[in-house]
């Protein structure tokens, strides 16, 4: 039947509409729409971006991806996008777009640091990588070959870079970009639960009556999230409250009943402010049915310093006696220092007056540690008693500006609504409460009050950690590529769980490297110190992302290493590098992410890559072909003096030979190819890395690539997911993943879980609850659930009881960060993201359309602040701190409106590194790095 | 006269006669090419002027096309490009004859370069003849400058092409609008068909509004969903003669109707009584 193009659009939208909302279309409709986009092949996947996780259906023709739509029978998003997401279809094809390996080479075409990038063939680049890699496992040990991971890896990539890294160089010193981003939720929900990831999902939004958002701009990070929290406020605005805790004025203060503008870190005592609210002078709300069953209270140690450099490193030494010590100045030495002791505060005072601290006592650091003991509620309620509103209002107060009076009403308005029985109440947060020194305490505060008013792990109920990546979750924490850990929650340390690994990799026991403490900081300084040798970055851009930029800068470019960035476009980290490699983009490739809400979602390959890039699976596989048993499993002596085994001869007796490749071992062995080529799921879709492709791109062999011959994603999914299956991380099968719009782990028996922990929604949870006779709840995870006793000082008795099922109350104080404003420094810096670009910049920034909308980053000031320096609109400024400066472009009237006292510059902005002026100080637990404080002085450019 | 052999002779009167017609003919041609080019002394409707600009015919008589606030535009401080140190193409350009604009005056295309706005507005400071009037955008209680009293247009915005209308996540315009809240705000909606989705729409006041087009200039869409128009083509009128109830500001929209020129004209009261009285036929007599 003829159509004009008004009843095409009409049919196609009726027809995607009403698949939405689930109402059967007449077939002619539906005909009609098929017909009209003849030659299109829709076909559904994921949003490259945010840890969000919509859906979207890409339309290809002709080898290219043409349109995108949101996919309307996506639960996340039902069809809706933000920007970044409307111009997915645009992402993969910018004009500079990373085709042909890149290396720096001299005139006679040799290997040259100093030289200049020349296209080289991808055998050459795997030859270099061998070569230097070899060298780095000579000088330094599985110590010295690093991998900046990733995020955003999809669960291939990620898996398959885990196990060449930990099972083939036996090196830890693999960790992603989200160590950067989720390490403290990580950490919070371990020592809370024992297990991680958020127990609520998306759906408490539409099921709350109050949403709490902390340290996080959602309008702007998560903004189909911020469209349903918008939605949940006008189903019932008298009833649904929506608060902003925020450092300054953001986009989500829009919708806020009211925002709270809090002095930075201060975080920490807002949330003792509630507890002490709920213990002191509201103790009848306080569930102790609940709290006798489930709950333990706990404290660590305060001591734990900031996760800077410590004396004695090789780059701060020598001390001399300008201040300077090392590579570093004396300027940054004067934060550098408190790392080792520091003078307690007055702000911090009170706060640990019942840890046994005052102000003007100097606090001996130690390094930080995981380290918790249990003690009774009553040393849990002393801990809390400084917390009156008489000092939390002045200490936690941002906005100089503001009444102190009409201050501590909104405090109080917050407690109430946290304490108000029968109101549900989520608190949201992201990186306000991650990026933090004491990130990890942070996140725990959060449940303490959750907990003790039984509104956790319950529909519309809960503390909800919001991911910021799109697989930081899926990938980087399930799949487990950080330093210390493995699949699905199991720590390298462990011997029991590398036991478990070794024997579903099949490699011999005591292949795994126990030490897993490189995290992506301590690589970063390791490269300064001269240990690592060789670094891959993969699917991220340590380089603009890492604070106090200007050291590891330096370090990779000046000192005796091999750098290799993979990426689709040439970035800050690609300039730093010696090695660029073209990688295939998102769609390029057949891929799973992992959402904030423990959604896991597959797509297929939709397009050839361009040029040619190839997957980062296929580059780690490749790189396996060079390396055997006799190259990687001798033995080894780690820095702390723990000695790897030799396992050559345990590997002779598993069937391997001296030269079988690790290829043969971890990839290319008998299980991965029982995952056959003519699989149903990939008809009809390309997959390069299993079956080759038209480019026939000479591979690392320089001969054309023919494929693997095996279905190689669906074999590194499912022998991955093997390890959470029946371990509360269960995974669906691979192809069921390819048929619904993802599923919330744990799956169990076909069904998703919604909400974990809770007897009703949570299979595992139900047969803990029955097995130990409990009611309503089991936190089952396992970590850490056997502690000794002590009291808010110490541990006093050495014996540890078992907490199974339990999960825990934590003590924490308030603690000034490591640096703050000061005489010569007299503004804090924040940074962090725009809704208009993602993260450096590298794929959006090359969208016309949304680099037009934004095109550089501002320093958002307030106007007074902006008049007082004699400095106008638009004017060029130099930010500068102890560390490094940067000129960038004030802004008095934008989207974020700080308080006096503050700034605040996004990262996207390659021309603005403000990283160069960010602190490395971490929380020492979790190892993030705290980019939401530092100070700064500012000045006419 | 004698005849030449060959070439026929022309007359002197002849020769008057055929050059009166050739500059005739040259004058009519001129005046024809004249005649058109002086259409251009309107421009198009859809110009935007500087900000403090008088009123289009006023400004028109008023501008000397110096150039100079273009030139006080591009090379403010704010407009260095931040890694050639050279000044960037500024905001204000000056009409071409191709220009669909009065030649020499200046004008901007907000999704070129949009107004930034500048809080010191250089160009009407340093606008010899008045055509941009400093008085426009001086505040009368402090003296001092105001931005936020410039009005270049209108931002109005196109529901049919705006994302945002359609359940999108966007508001670029929004974040962009330097008068964010005052200029634009964002009305939220629900979003019936998902069931779990608010609209978050951009709607621009009217009243706050600038017309500096830093919206249109970030709006992602290919053809932008938000633009500035100059007021006289982006408003409408009510009419002065209802006031609304409910609304005590509104008393200052229409001011104070005097009482002459109340009667009203049209094809129904042409007729004095008289004569529509005595003309009528009513039964087809």
């Amino acid at each position: 039947m003829g159509m004009n193009r008004r009843d095409f659009l009409k049919s196609s939208a009726a027809a995607a509409a009403a698949s939405a909302v689930g109402i059967s279309v007449p077939s002619e409709v539906q005909a009609a729409a098929a017909k009209g986009e003849e030659g299109w092949r829709w076909d559904k996947a994921v949003c490259r971006f945010c840890g969000t996780g919509c859906g979207i259906m890409m339309a290809t023709k002709n080898g290219k991806i043409v349109a995108v739509k949101g996919d309307p029978a996506a639960p996340v998003n039902r069809g809706l996008n933000c920007i970044k997401g409307y111009f997915t279809a645009k992402i993969m094809y910018g004009a500079d777009r990373l085709k042909v390996p890149l290396l720096r080479m001299n005139d006679k075409g040799e290997f040259d640091k100093k030289g200049k990038f020349k296209p080289v063939s991808w055998k050459r680049a795997f030859d270099e990588m061998e070569k230097h890699i070899r060298k780095a496992l000579k000088e330094s040990g599985p110590e010295g070959v690093a991998v900046f991971a990733s995020g955003q890896y999809t669960v291939m990539e990620g898996y398959a870079a885990q196990k060449m890294m930990k099972g083939g160089f036996r090196s830890n010193a693999i960790d992603p970009n989200a160590r950067h981003c989720m390490a403290s939720a990580v950490v919070g929900f371990y020592q809370t639960f024992g297990i991680d990831e958020p127990s609520g999902c998306y759906d408490d939004i539409e099921l709350t009556d109050t949403i709490i958002s902390w340290g996080s701009n959602m309008a702007e990070m998560h903004p189909i999230l911020w469209s349903r929290v918008s939605d949940r406020k006008l189903s019932d605005p008298e009833r649904v409250k929506v608060v902003n805790i925020t450092t300054y004025t953001t986009r989500s203060s829009d919708l806020a009943d009211f925002e709270i503008i809090f002095r930075p870190q201060t975080d920490l005592a807002l949330w003792n402010y509630i507890a002490h609210e709920i213990v002191f002078n509201h103790p009848e709300v306080i569930d102790w049915d609940f709290i006798k069953q489930h709950i333990v209270f706990t404290v660590g140690p305060v001591n734990i310093g900031y996760g800077m450099r410590r004396k004695g490193e090789k780059s701060l030494t020598p001390v001399r006696e300008d201040g300077s010590a090392g590579k570093y100045t004396a300027k940054e030495m004067e934060t550098i220092r408190k790392e080792m002791a520091k003078e307690v505060s007055d702000l911090e005072g009170p706060a640990l007056a019942p840890y046994g601290y005052h102000a003007g006592d100097v606090m001996k650091n130690r390094p930080g540690t995981l380290k918790h003991w249990m003690i009774a509620f009553e040393e849990y309620k002393k801990s809390l008693e400084p917390y009156t509103l008489d000092y939390v209002a002045p200490l936690v107060k941002g906005d100089p500006n503001e009444d102190l009076e009409a201050f501590k009403n909104k405090l109080k308005a917050l407690a109430a609504l946290y304490i108000e029985k029968d109101r549900k109440v989520v608190s949201f947060w992201t990186m306000g409460m991650n990026q933090h020194t004491r990130g990890s305490w942070d996140n725990t505060l959060s449940y303490n009050v959750h907990f003790m008013l039984n509104k956790q792990a319950k529909p519309g109920n809960g503390a909800f950690s919001l991911t910021g990546q799109p697989s930081a979750c899926g990938t980087a924490r399930e799949v487990g590529t950080f330093a210390h850990r493995l699949p699905a929650d199991l720590m390298v340390k462990n011997p029991k769980h590398r036991k478990i690994a070794e024997k579903k990799w099949r490699i011999p026991e005591g292949t795994l490297n126990p030490v897993g403490n490189q995290h992506i900081m301590k690589i970063h300084r390791d490269i300064e110190d001269g240990v690592v040798k060789f670094a891959w970055v993969n699917v991220c851009n340590p380089y603009q992302d890492s604070a106090s930029a200007k050291h590891w800068i330096k370090a990779a470019r000046q000192m005796d290493n091999f750098i290799v960035t993979s990426d689709g476009y040439p970035g800050i980290s690609a300039m730093v590098s010696d090695l660029v490699l073209p990688s295939a983009m998102i769609y390029e490739k057949w891929g799973a992410y992992g959402n904030a809400e423990r959604r896991t979602q597959h797509w297929r390959q939709q397009v050839i890559p361009v040029g040619q890039a190839m997957s980062d699976t296929w580059q780690w596989v490749e790189l396996s072909k060079r390396f055997t048993v006799k190259d990687l499993w001798g033995p080894y002596t780690l820095r702390n003096g723990k000695k790897l085994p030799d396992v050559r001869k345990a590997a002779e007796k598993m069937g391997y030979k001296p030269d079988t490749t690790m290829f043969e071992i971890l990839f290319a062995n008998d299980r991965a190819k029982k995952y056959t080529l003519d699989d149903p799921v990939a008809k009809g879709f390309d997959d390069s890395d299993s079956r080759g492709d038209s480019r026939n791109v000479l591979g690392s062999d320089g001969k054309p690539f023919k494929g693997y011959g095996f279905f190689i994603h669906k074999y590194l999914f499912e022998e991955y997911a093997w390890f959470g299956r029946g371990h509360g991380h269960d995974l669906a099968p691979f192809d069921v993943y390819h048929k619904v719009r993802g599923l919330k782990w744990p799956v169990v028996n076909g069904k998703e879980t919604p909400w974990r922990f809770n007897v009703k929604y949570d299979p595992y949870a139900a047969k803990h609850a029955k097995e130990a006779g409990l009611k309503d709840f089991a936190f089952y995870g396992p970590l850490a659930k056997k502690l000794p006793h002590g009291d808010l000082k110490g541990v006093k008795d050495k014996k540890k009881t078992s907490l199974a099922n339990k999960a825990k109350i934590f003590a924490r104080p308030y603690m000034d960060p490591p640096e703050m404003p000061d005489q010569e420094y007299d503004t804090w810096l924040c940074t962090g993201r725009v809704l208009e670009h993602w993260h450096s910049g590298t794929m959006t920034m090359r969208v016309p359309e949304l680099f037009r909308a934004v095109p550089e980053a501002l320093c958002y000031m307030n106007p007074k602040d902006a008049k007082k320096r004699g400095l106008s609109n638009g004017d060029l400024v130099i930010v500068e701190s102890r560390r490094g400066k940067v000129k960038v472009r004030v802004e008095t009237r934008g989207r974020n409106r700080p308080p006096q006292g503050l700034v605040f510059v996004p990262w996207f902005d390659e021309r603005v590194l403000i990283n160069k002026v960010c602190l490395d100080a971490t929380c020492p637990m979790s190892k993030q790095t705290d980019y939401k404080k530092c100070a700064v002085k500012i000045y006419k450019a | 006269m004698e005849k030449k052999a060959g070439k026929p002779q022309i007359s002197e009167r002849r020769r008057f006669l055929t050059d009166i017609a050739y500059a005739g003919g040259l004058g009519i041609l001129g005046g024809l090419l004249w005649a058109g080019y002086t259409e251009k002394a309107k421009s198009s409707p859809l110009t935007l002027r500087p900000p403090a600009a008088l009123e289009e015919s006023e400004f028109l008589k008023t501008c000397i096309k110096c150039g100079l606030c273009a030139e006080a535009c591009r090379n403010r401080p704010a407009n260095i490009d931040r890694d050639t140190g050279r000044p960037r193409p500024g905001t204000l350009k000056m009409a071409k004859a191709q220009d669909d604009v009065t030649i020499g005056t200046p004008y901007f295309i907000p999704r070129e370069v949009p107004c930034y706005m500048c809080d010191d507005i250089p160009c009407v400071t340093i606008c010899p003849s008045g055509a941009l009037d400093v008085a426009k955008v001086t505040n009368p209680k402090t003296g001092e400058l105001d931005y936020k009293m410039m009005d270049m247009g209108l931002a109005v915005v196109d529901p049919n092409s705006c994302i945002a209308f359609w359940g999108l996540q966007c508001d670029a315009c929004y974040r962009a609008c330097p008068l964010m809240d005052e200029a634009i705000r964002l009305e939220y909606d629900q979003n019936k068909r998902t069931g779990k989705h608010a609209f978050l729409k951009p709607v621009v006041d009217m009243d706050a509004c600038t017309g500096c087009g830093l919206c249109e200039k970030a709006c992602v869409t290919e053809k932008p969903a938000i633009f500035v128009l100059p007021r006289e083509v982006a408003l409408g009128k009510a009419g002065d003669h209802y006031v609304k109830g409910w609304d005590k500001k509104d008393q200052e929209r229409v001011g104070n109707r005097v009482g002459k020129d109340v009667t009203t004209h049209d094809q129904r009261s042409e007729k004095a009584p008289q004569d529509y009285l005595n003309s009528g036929s009513l039964l087809g007599e």
